[in-house]
């Protein structure tokens, strides 16, 4: 009896301590030469791995910038806070730049004559590639959400109105939104920038008028009425050249369409 | 008793005793990891590995230092410690060379030390009185049954993803669940395979 005990656990220390000495050597063998300065830059990185970097992951992106100089301001979600601490760390001085949030450029929704009801695959991209839009407008919001469930901050909602909606204290501008709206409907755009057009049709006056009540039907009212020369219609939409524009909002009182939003 | 030719054992490791849909062995990652086939390969690709050398490792451990001193009854502790230290090292290597599947696979490969299809395999092993050989060629079939069952898995739910599943169904996990059913379910027909003994 007493054999077996001693035996057994002499058996079990004795394994113990091979496989210990073995692990031991292996993670000698195996020992990652990692410079110390990336892991200390991903521990101040969000850490939500959402890609809006350009890079594969937080860690990815770290690499970039301990490694291969990317700049430090390179992760939009972290934003300026993050860039500052980044910087200290890295002795690099950063400036501050003005955060930008997806716009939403259409005003179509339920003015926008919806031609049929859709049951095919979720997504205004399946939507798309199958017939060309559900709505009269080829250009518009297809308010099928693609945008909304590329959020990985929960920062778009689908409102009534059949529009994303983007609330600001969620977003951290990583772009994902931009990147899966297959019409380009969203874009980046500051607080600073003004003037909106709210419409992406460069439809002829009357096909617009035809399917979307708050369509732009390239009238020129807004172009001869703009003092700073910054509002251009090109192929029947109106543009803004947000370098020129002063924020007057004299393009938006006279729009008879009223889609030029003054914030 | 006859000997089992190595060509049965194949065929009852891959698939009429297939660990993940006939013995319901290691479900956690089947459900875990299979959400894309190129996590799903490597983990079992690291699965094989861990298996193959288990089964090396684990049968010199039984034969020739717990038979002899009439400790049989150590096994599973002794298996579990040779199972751990090997996944412990196949960690190590991944992390080394293949970072991006490191983080892909995530929790999911430390836990293969307490997946007990690798247990279970070294077990059988024990339990049939194969030979160094069948014991190899058990433990790599084992790993291979179960690469067949999360590559087909893995590529069924990345399809899933872009056509509609009905509601009842449901997505995620719950499709899953009705998915590795069905599987299983066409697994049994490969019982008729081998005549039973």
């Amino acid at each position: 009896m007493n054999d077996v005990l001693i035996n057994s656990v002499a058996v079990l220390a004795g394994l113990g301590f091979a496989v210990g000495a073995m692990l031991v050597a292996a993670s000698r063998i195996f020992k990652i030469d990692s410079n110390p300065l990336i892991d200390e830059v991903a521990e101040l990185l969000p850490g939500a791995n959402c890609g809006g970097c350009g890079f594969a992951g937080c860690a990815a992106c770290a690499e970039a910038i301990v490694e291969s100089g990317a700049p430090i301001n390179s992760c939009p979600v972290g934003g300026f806070d993050t860039a500052k601490e980044i910087g200290a760390l890295m002795g690099q001085e950063v400036t501050e730049s003005e955060p930008e949030y997806p716009f939403v450029r259409c005003n179509g929704g339920k003015s926008c004559v919806t031609l049929f009801d859709y049951e095919g695959v979720d997504g205004c991209k399946a939507a798309l590639m199958l017939c060309d839009s559900r709505k009269g407008c080829t250009y518009g919001c297809l308010g099928l959400g693609t945008c909304v469930r590329a959020c990985q901050f929960d920062a778009l909602s689908m409102g009534e109105d059949g529009f994303p909606h983007v609330n600001k204290n969620l977003c951290t501008s990583c772009g994902n939104c931009i990147a899966a709206c297959p019409n380009e409907i969203l874009t980046f755009a500051p607080d600073s920038e003004k003037v909106h057009v709210l419409c992406r049709s460069h439809d002829k006056g009357k096909q617009v008028k035809a399917v979307c009540e708050n369509g732009c039907i390239g009238c020129k009212k807004c172009e001869k009425e703009c003092p700073a020369d910054a509002i251009k219609v090109t192929d029947f939409l109106a543009e803004i050249d947000q370098e020129k524009c002063t924020g007057c909002g004299a393009c938006a009182a006279v729009c008879p369409q009223g889609i030029i939003e003054v914030r | 008793m006859v000997e089992k030719a190595l060509f049965t054992i194949m065929l009852e490791g891959v698939f009429v005793k297939n660990f993940l849909l006939i013995q319901f062995l290691g479900l956690c990652s089947f459900v875990g990891v299979t959400k894309d086939v190129k996590s799903a390969t490597g983990m079992s690709g690291a699965v094989v590995f861990v298996l193959a050398m288990s089964a090396t490792v684990s049968f010199a451990l039984f034969n020739f230092v717990l038979v002899p001193l009439k400790l049989e009854f150590l096994r599973t502790i002794a298996f579990i410690v040779v199972i751990a230290a090997l996944v412990q090292l196949v960690e190590f290597i991944v992390r080394k060379h293949v970072p991006a599947l490191y983080r892909s696979l995530g929790i999911y490969l430390p836990l293969i030390t307490t997946n007990c299809a690798v247990l279970g395999a070294v077990l059988l092993n024990v339990m049939n009185d194969y030979n160094f050989i069948q014991s190899v060629t058990f433990g790599v079939a084992a790993g291979l049954g179960y690469t067949v069952a999360m590559l087909m898995m893995a590529g069924i739910r990345e399809r899933s993803n872009i056509v509609n599943v009905p509601k009842a169904v449901g997505r995620g996990v719950t499709y899953a669940f009705f998915v590795a059913t069905i599987m299983s379910m066409s697994f049994v027909n490969f019982f008729g395979v081998i005549p039973l003994e």
